[in-house]
């Protein structure tokens, strides 16, 4: 094989990965995929051996462990044997990587996606995800998972999650 | 093992130990919040330093198994955790503290938040990567933690008698456990620039928000040490005891 073939090779092989990626989901929050999320930070591809690069949400999410084996069983359903997966920190995962399409899956589900980027420390009201009013408070910063924060809808009473910039 | 390699070993250690003993005391609050969701909250930054803590841990099993002759089984981030004794244990004094009532929880968390915020920003633009790499993932849960721990600090400073009592006996009582923050034990000496150089914005900002919330800081009294040096208060040994039991019990079990 030339090296032009070889390269043709390794990048449709590394397309074909991204592909499968997007219908591995969020074991928490199963509308998001984990490309949706934007912890796949790299993917390499290096003669029979595929290497995935993830980052972590939070320091201590539980879903990693996870995603990890998640990731590994959906590629070997697809066929791929040697499969590496490799965790780096920096560049600290942020939801500024997260898609738009990612957001606006979390919002039809209930959660309130992040609204700001991450930089921005300017005070917006958060919207209700059921009634669409911007009339919330926060309950608390901490919500059910690391990465949600608890508001309530001050118009329809509803408690939901919003998803907080990071 | 050369001498850098040790104290580069010893003081990752002393990282993983402290947050992973705040960890422990913070989770005791799990189903005993005083509401839903200050209990959620807790337990959440309990959480995090547990994230933390597993990466010093991981990254100190890597050093540890490159530098030591493979007598032993290498070391794993749980051996780190679960199989080693009081007296090896390099945490911080006050994450050992008990919880008290809630009061005395926050303020423990709080004293340590505004430490950590400053010790990690250091890491950031310290020599070694990897601790830098872990310290700035941790900065952004740390912020979290120090806007909620600043925020109890002063809804108790400044709320009713009875919580502005309680919360003057918490400092009563913790105070003297925050002085060793801020001595460098022989591993840390060679971290630039140092621990000593941030005593000052440390109080700086315990002052700011002990202000607001009607609070007065104390005055001189003596300081505790040893926790750095793996000598404890009473309380470790029980922590441990509970923390380690299972793997002790059976060794190598999993779920």
């Amino acid at each position: 094989m030339n090296q032009l073939q070889q390269h043709i090779d390794t990048s449709a092989t590394e397309k074909n990965i991204w592909e499968i990626l997007q219908t591995v989901p969020d074991p928490e929050i199963p509308v998001l995929s984990v490309l949706d999320l934007g912890i796949i930070r790299e993917i390499k591809v290096q003669e029979d051996e595929v290497e995935v690069v993830i980052t972590p949400t939070y320091s201590g999410c539980p879903a990693m462990d996870a995603i990890s084996i998640d990731i590994k069983l959906k590629l070997a359903e697809h066929g791929y044997k040697k499969i590496k997966i490799t965790s780096i920190l920096s560049p600290a995962w942020t939801t500024d990587w997260m898609s738009e399409e990612g957001k606006k899956k979390l919002k039809a589900y209930g959660i309130t996606p992040p609204i700001l980027r991450s930089d921005d420390a300017s005070d917006r009201k958060i919207e209700c995800p059921q009634c669409h009013s911007h009339n919330t408070k926060l309950l608390s910063q901490f919500g059910s998972t690391a990465c949600k924060a608890l508001y309530q809808c001050n118009d329809c009473k509803e408690p939901f999650d919003y998803f907080k910039c990071h | 093992m050369d001498k850098t390699t040790d104290q580069l070993i010893n003081y990752t250690l002393h990282l993983a130990d402290t947050t992973l003993i705040l960890a422990q005391r913070n989770a005791e609050w799990c189903a005993h919040g005083p509401i839903l969701e200050q209990d959620i909250a807790i337990t959440n930054i309990s959480l995090d330093l547990l994230g933390q803590s597993r990466n010093f841990y991981q990254y100190a099993a890597v050093l540890i198994n490159q530098s030591a002759s493979h007598q032993n089984k290498p070391a794993t981030e749980d051996s780190l955790a679960y199989l080693r004794n009081e007296r090896e244990f390099k945490n911080l004094l006050l994450t050992e503290l008990p919880n008290g009532d809630w009061a005395q929880t926050v303020l423990k968390q709080f004293f340590f938040s505004v430490f950590q915020s400053l010790q990690y920003e250091q890491l950031l633009s310290g020599s070694d990567e990897q601790l830098a790499a872990i310290a700035e993932k941790s900065l952004k849960e740390i912020t979290y933690h120090l806007r909620w721990t600043s925020e109890w600090v002063i809804r108790l400073g400044d709320g009713t008698d009875e919580s502005h009592e309680r919360i003057n006996k918490a400092i009563e009582f913790l105070w003297e456990y925050t002085g060793e923050f801020f001595i460098p034990a022989d591993y840390e000496k060679n971290i630039e620039p140092g621990i000593t150089v941030i005593k000052e914005k440390w109080l700086q900002k315990i002052k700011e928000v002990f202000e607001e919330a009607t609070l007065s800081l104390p005055g001189d009294v003596y300081m505790q040490t040893g926790g750095k040096q793996g000598i404890h208060t009473e309380h470790l040994g029980y922590i441990l005891a509970e923390m380690q039991s299972l793997q002790r019990t059976y060794p190598g079990a999993e779920w």
